[in-house]
């Protein structure tokens, strides 16, 4: 089994992915494409224990813990938001907690797409990241 | 016939880009942009004129005062309102409706009585009157709203019943951009013996209003809608009903007398304008208005049907849209779905394009559940808004409906 890339190397390949595109559509169409690669979250779950709820589109979270880490299965019903859990789950999806509370996740400012995980937007991103870190914090709770 | 680009040349945000594109302004059911003879009213008051009201001996004050009471009777026209006094300055629509709310609940209502509202209310045309039911033991009861989204005025009879004491209704939807039969419908509540509020917040800009005509209670608007500036709106209210009404909020500039053992109130309109208030909005809402008299109601109306009525066309001709409310009477505003596309989405790539629209469940999460959609893309049309703009509107959901199907 190969090698699992650290978070900032998994940060840094979406960075230069993501420079190929000098054209905003083509960058969207990109972003819609990595959606469709989601770990979905099994349709028993879509539920509302697993709702994070966004003013406009929503997202279903669930986190499973393993193995020291956690692996997270996902929905959202508006298809951009769904491209940019795919983006933050690839950096954040089979992490240990602690890799998980310590992510920085300055990458999103260097592909332009920081507007979507700004606290104002409608879209429940914001809201799902702080429950992937509500996640890893209950977790790390038990390893220790 | 208006000259939409002389009238696009007094709007400075209009020539602004938005992702190095031209803006294409379509989110005015939410708020207008402002024209330059709005901002200059705004800083001639600053500059000139700014002083507290109704206190002051001194000039400024006077003008001030002069200047906030001039606009009070400038809006009563506008609306053709009785009395000057029957205009209330208030924070915006919502502020309106829940001094009614409150007001009205408190000498009005009691256990058992029922206040109707409609399935197409604006969230701040529902919660005020949940919460005053709850607090009263009142009942809240609800019109439907048919599939093309216009209210069935036959339930509307049988919900009117010796306990409804008011009926709180939309002029115009802000999602379904549906155009209510006030008329009609203050004629048959008021046969009743019911009292009507009018939320007019998407109307005032869009249409003329005639508060005598319409025969309603009340009427409420906000400022920013209409061109002028926000924190700034409107109650209308019939100078008996306000007369009644007990105090709201109360403070400076709403008393006849103080003292530690009894306080007296003044009269309408300052009985419901405690404290100092926002002058600066009372008067540039004024300003707002004479510039909309300026290019004459009818000629706003008239333009922007004409755009609605191009971009319901043009929509209609690319496949899987659902275009939500076609209601009879529409105005100022389109709600629509391209297939199963999330609005959100599309919401995104046409901000890309520079086009900026509302999606979303526009607070009318009752209707949405109605017509079992999760939320609508929506172009709201003001007089500055052009048929080329309807048409970068149409190409971009064509993009949008390419990219996200």
């Amino acid at each position: 089994m190969s090698e699992v890339k650290s978070i900032s190397a998994v940060e840094e390949d979406i960075v230069e992915e993501f420079e190929l595109f000098d054209d905003w559509m083509d960058k969207y169409q990109h972003l819609i494409d990595m959606g469709k690669s989601l770990p979905l979250i099994d349709s028993q779950f879509k539920n509302d224990d697993y709702i994070v709820k966004g003013c406009q589109s929503q997202v279903w979270l669930k986190g499973d813990y393993a193995d020291r880490k956690i692996h997270f299965t996902c929905d959202s019903d508006a298809i951009i938001t769904k491209g940019m859990i795919a983006v933050l789950l690839r950096v954040l999806n089979d992490r240990t907690p602690e890799e998980i509370i310590n992510a920085k996740l300055e990458f999103i400012d260097k592909i332009n797409l920081k507007e979507h995980l700004t606290p104002t937007r409608a879209n429940g991103l914001v809201s799902m990241l702080s429950k992937i870190k509500t996640y890893a914090l209950a977790f790390s709770g038990k390893t220790s | 016939m208006i000259d939409v680009e002389q009238i696009r040349s007094q709007f400075p945000i209009l020539n602004r880009k938005v992702n190095n594109q031209s803006l294409v302004y379509f989110d005015n059911g939410a708020t207008t942009q402002k024209p330059k003879f709005v901002l200059d009213a705004i800083q001639k008051y600053y500059s000139e004129i700014n002083a507290n009201i109704h206190r002051g001996v001194h000039t400024l004050s006077q003008e001030a005062t002069d200047a906030y009471e001039h606009s009070r009777k400038t809006i009563a026209d506008f609306i053709n309102a009785e009395h000057a006094h029957e205009i209330i300055f208030t924070r915006g629509t919502t502020e309106s409706i829940n001094l009614v709310a409150s007001c009205f609940g408190k000498k009005q209502v009691n256990a058992g009585d029922e206040i109707l509202v409609t399935e197409m209310e604006h969230h701040s045309n529902i919660v005020p009157w949940q919460l005053m039911c709850e607090e009263r033991g009142a009942k809240l009861k609800v019109i439907p709203v048919n599939d093309n989204g216009e209210l069935n005025l036959s339930e509307l009879k049988n919900l009117l019943t010796a306990k409804t004491k008011l009926l709180a209704l939309t002029h115009v939807s802000n999602t379904l951009g549906t155009v209510n039969d006030l008329e009609e419908i203050s004629s048959l509540a008021h046969k009743n013996g019911t009292a009507v509020l009018v939320d007019g917040a998407q109307a005032i800009a869009h249409t003329e209003v005639d508060v005598r005509d319409m025969d309603c209670d009340f009427y409420c608007f906000s400022g920013h809608k209409m061109y002028g500036p926000t924190g700034i709106g409107i109650l209308y209210g019939k100078e008996k009903f306000l007369n009644e009404f007990p105090q709201y909020q109360s403070g400076g500039g709403m008393i006849k007398e103080v003292s530690f053992e009894q306080t007296t109130f003044t009269n309408l309109p300052y009985k419901f304008e405690a404290g100092t208030p926002n002058i600066e909005g009372g008067i540039v809402l004024g300003a707002a208005v004479e510039w909309m008299k300026n290019i004459g109601m009818k000629n706003i109306s008239a333009n922007e049907n004409e755009l609605l009525q191009y971009a319901l066309e043009q929509l209609k001709t690319i496949d899987g849209i659902r275009i939500i409310g076609e209601a009879k009477h529409h105005a100022s505003a389109i709600s629509f779905l391209i297939g199963n596309i999330h609005p959100y989405d599309v919401g995104v790539i046409l901000d890309k394009l520079g086009i900026a629209v509302r999606t979303g469940h526009h607070c009318n999460q009752p209707l949405m559940k109605r017509f079992n959609i999760p939320g609508t893309v929506r172009a709201s049309f003001a007089v500055y808004n052009t048929m080329e703009e309807v048409d970068k509107l149409i190409a971009g959901v064509k993009q949008a409906k390419k990219m996200l199907s």
